[in-house]
């Protein structure tokens, strides 16, 4: 018993040691910090970018923008991958960088259509990476006839069958959408109706479900889910049968971007970094790879046919013109919050 | 009669064991599955062999262990420590600091790593391995203290001052009489800060540092797209050896681990 | 036993690392954010709280966790008896046995249970193949309150378990013995003896379980599909999605204030019987 004592107290100093030595960590290379979305950058990419301009990547990954937001506050990032209302509460903030665009000449190549948007409209602080669609993933096998409209999860055929999201402003937003409503709506009245449709929906719902909705509809437990196109492209990719819609009602389409934070260490490595994604077949192997929209013009040329005349992620002018992008603002959120919770707690 | 007793006593374990293994099982029979997927398509090692040339995991494994190994012990020490003195404490200080104790264990885990974040952030400490073990012991100590108090309240007082009318200074006798007879508590402490601290996610997702992943925030960040089979075959792995070397210590020094618990 | 240096640097780190931080959080409780990023002081967070569409799941929170320590405790004491039976072998090895599921990830474990319970689950169809549900008949087993009270259940019992069989193994056998002795039979033995010698176990058992249940939300949102609004993810959903800490640290407070308060009631109890108790 003594002698195990013993050993146990020497294993504690060793290892106390250690971990102090292992605490005092060696940085000599020049590198920079980028904070990314999981799974959201193509294999070897970022080897490729170290061998080209020799800067060491410190590489980690978030889920949500909040997530993100948290982070940001306490770390240090030379890269991070905002989505567009993320964008604009940063701004609002001042956590944000101005760019300098002789480092990003790259920025040539950017789809004007994702240029002077509403959360960053002179284009100072953000350069738009990928973007994507909110929409139905649904089994074709499963269900009756194509998916098209946003009223088929309301459907009583496939109740017990379908998840909504389980995230307040894309749930409530792409019901308003259904109603003809604007996503931005504050008008409590239109809230309202949403709020009364959303609960009407609830029972017939298995539960909300964000990245989950992949392995739900590929295991067959459920048959429609909402989820957004780069998502869903993995998820057919898997099974056969998958099929993905953007609803004919108009959706939410979400723009994620390359920005550099304010409090970035090594500010010019991070615009090298978003230089680098910019690279039309860097850019291109990013879109192919992820299955999100490529808003290089130059790189959606490198990419096959088969991905570009895809409509559920390229869709038609028309259904673009009908959609939205979030905006964020205090009377939106509160007003958005007190719908998801009256739903919530609906039983 | 006592042994019908014994033999529903063994039933009823095995059921709760089964209850707790389940899921153990089925998680390892899945590492063996050919899918990315959880729908079954066929055997395969292909998880295994693709979970060794897994840099990002092999990291993860590497900050939780080390992590938990470092904070568990230190926590230990401080908590057995602390307790001691709490039990020797008058009534109201004693009350105090117990109900301070509490605050970590009562407190909902996020509070928990939003506030040391907080804390990290005012006394700018740059986070990474440090804070995450510095935030691990913030929750582990109290659990050490309340698995070692009762030990002390059941240890007759007594023996502590025969030992020391029998000539043993205060620190031999607190080595000799008191420490063997907490033990079972500190163990179980330790244990349970090891297992505290190898489970915790939200903590150490606010506590953490760029680039410096443990397996729980890299199954966190994975599982919501699909959990990597890797991190099962990693999973099934631990447990294997986790549950050999324990059985192996168990039945080599059989007498002491009796005492441990 | 006059020790109470032994537990100088355990003040000292409970001052930086408990009592700060959370005056840090009760800070952001009574504070709101203004349009330009400042702080001022306001009670608006408790009044919204104070609604009944929040209180809901507040009371909803208790009663689960409630239920779910009451089922653990249920099951794990007689599970704890049994292990700390000086009949059993290889006692230790039940221990350990007892501990090694908690070294797997929580949220790994929680994730296999999907497999079995799911509508398509392995459970569903072994069922369906023995032809007790018909084809295209399920169990419902998730997405309700039950199944988060079931993960609640399944994560938490070894801590209801573990420091009741940890007092059990120190009672004093002689105490039974002589009770025996004296011709008390199994029954009394365990109601007049045991049990009340092993209530402080009993009592951390409780909190080891009350607590953690009342602020999970991994379980909910993998096992209740997220229909079951618990306050772990009202708080969750507060520091990630709506990025309002203010609120999301009130809660927190409130939540903290009424657990503070039970465990008042509970250490008043311990005065009545002493020897028993929390601390």
């Amino acid at each position: 018993m003594i002698e195990l004592k013993k050993r146990v107290l020497c294993l504690a100093a060793a290892l106390c040691l250690a971990a102090s030595l292992l605490l005092v960590g060696c940085e000599q290379k020049e590198t920079i910090r980028v904070f990314n979305w999981g799974e959201f950058i193509a294999e070897g990419v970022l080897e490729d970018f170290e061998e080209e301009t020799g800067i060491q990547v410190i590489y980690s990954e978030y889920n949500t923008n909040e997530d993100m937001y948290n982070k940001l506050k306490t770390t240090s990032y030379d890269v991070i991958v905002p989505s567009d209302y993320m964008v604009q509460q940063l701004i609002e903030e001042d956590m944000l960088a101005e760019l300098n665009f002789d480092n990003i000449p790259n920025y040539q190549y950017i789809d004007p259509q994702f240029q002077n948007t509403p959360y960053d409209p002179e284009n100072k602080y953000s350069v738009p990476y990928m973007w994507c669609t909110l929409g139905i993933l649904y089994d074709s096998e499963k269900v009756a006839e194509p998916i098209t409209s946003m009223t088929a999860m309301w459907d009583p055929q496939y109740e017990g069958r379908m998840f909504m999201m389980d995230s307040m402003r894309d749930t409530i937003g792409i019901t308003m959408k259904m109603l003809g409503y604007s996503v931005n709506s504050e008008d409590q009245a239109e809230l309202d109706a949403a709020q009364a449709k959303l609960i009407e929906q609830r029972p017939m719902l298995l539960g909300y479900v964000t990245d989950e909705i992949k392995d739900k509809l590929i295991s067959g437990e459920a048959y429609l889910g909402l989820a957004y196109s780069g998502e869903a492209g993995k998820a057919m990719e898997e099974k056969e049968s998958l099929a993905y819609c953007v609803p004919e009602e108009g959706t939410i389409f979400s723009i994620d971007t390359l920005c550099v934070p304010k409090n970035a260490q090594n500010k010019e490595g991070g615009e090298k970094f978003i230089n680098f994604m910019h690279k039309p077949d860097i850019a291109a192997r990013n879109a192919e790879e992820m299955l999100y929209g490529i808003a290089n013009t130059e790189g959606k040329k490198l990419l096959p046919e088969e991905i570009t005349s895809d409509e559920s992620l390229y869709p038609s002018d028309e259904v673009m013109a009908r959609s939205e992008l979030m905006a964020v603002s205090k009377e939106i959120n509160e007003k958005n919050e007190a719908v998801w919770q009256a739903v919530m707690s609906a039983n | 009669m006592k042994p019908k007793r014994n033999i529903a006593g063994k039933v009823y374990l095995f059921l709760i064991f089964l209850f707790l293994y389940a899921p153990i099982i089925i998680l390892i029979i899945y590492s063996f599955n050919e899918s990315k997927f959880r729908t079954w398509s066929g055997f395969s090692f292909k998880w295994y062999i693709e979970l060794f040339s897994d840099t990002k995991i092999m990291a993860a494994l590497y900050n939780t262990i080390l992590v938990a190994v470092v904070a568990s012990l230190l926590s230990t020490v401080m908590g057995t420590l602390a307790a001691i003195g709490i039990h020797g404490m008058k009534k109201w200080p004693k009350r105090l600091i117990m109900d301070v104790t509490y605050l970590p264990v009562l407190n909902p885990d996020i509070v928990t790593g939003v506030s040391l974040m907080l804390l990290f952030v005012f006394l700018s400490i740059p986070t990474g391995r440090l804070t995450l073990i510095l935030a691990h012991m913030s929750f582990c100590i109290p659990y050490v203290i309340l698995s070692v108090l009762p030990k002390l309240k059941q240890m007759n007082p007594n023996i502590y001052h025969a030992a020391l009318d029998l000539g043993a200074t205060p620190m031999r006798a607190m080595w000799k009489v008191v420490l063997p007879e907490i033990m079972p508590g500190v163990i179980t402490g330790l244990l349970m800060s090891f297992t505290l601290s190898i489970d915790d996610f939200i903590v150490s997702f606010f506590t953490t540092g760029p680039g410096v992943e443990n397996l729980s925030i890299l199954i966190y960040n994975a599982a919501r797209k699909g959990v990597n089979p890797s991190i099962n075959a990693l999973s099934a792995l631990m447990f294997v050896v986790i549950m050999c070397l324990l059985l192996i210590i168990n039945k080599r020094t059989k007498t002491n681990v009796d005492i441990m618990f | 036993m006059n020790k109470k240096w032994y537990a100088q640097p355990y003040i000292l780190w409970s001052i930086l690392f408990v009592v700060v931080p959370l005056l840090l959080v009760v800070y952001f409780g009574f504070t709101t954010k203004t349009a330009d990023g400042s702080m001022v002081f306001s009670l608006e967070n408790f009044q919204k709280f104070f609604t009944p569409a929040y209180l809901e799941v507040f009371l909803r929170s208790l009663w689960y966790a409630f239920i779910s320590t009451v089922v653990c405790l249920l099951l794990g004491y007689p599970a704890a008896m049994v292990l700390s039976n000086r009949n059993l072998k290889s006692q230790g090895t039940m221990v350990l046995l007892l501990v090694i599921p908690m070294w797997m990830n929580l949220l790994l474990r929680t994730y296999a249970w999907l497999t079995l319970l799911e509508n398509e689950g392995l459970i569903n169809q072994f069922l369906r193949f023995i032809h007790v549900l018909g084809e295209g008949e399920s169990i419902q087993f998730l997405y309700h309150d039950g199944a988060v009270v079931f993960g609640m259940v399944y994560n938490f019992l070894p801590f209801m378990i573990l420091p009741i069989y940890s007092v059990m193994t120190k009672l004093d056998q002689s105490v039974v013995e002589a009770a025996e002795d004296l011709g008390a039979n199994w029954w009394h033995v365990f109601r007049r003896v045991r049990l009340p010698l092993s209530i402080p176990g009993v009592m951390s058992g409780i909190t080891m379980v009350f607590v953690p249940a009342v602020t999970t939300f991994a379980i909910s949102a993998i096992l209740g599909g997220n229909k079951v609004t618990l306050l772990g993810n009202l708080i969750e959903r507060q520091f990630g999605q709506m990025n309002n800490w203010n609120f999301g640290s009130a809660i927190s407070l409130v939540l903290m204030v009424i657990i503070l308060l039970s465990m008042g009631f509970m250490s008043s109890y311990e005065k009545e019987n002493e020897g028993g108790g929390l601390l």
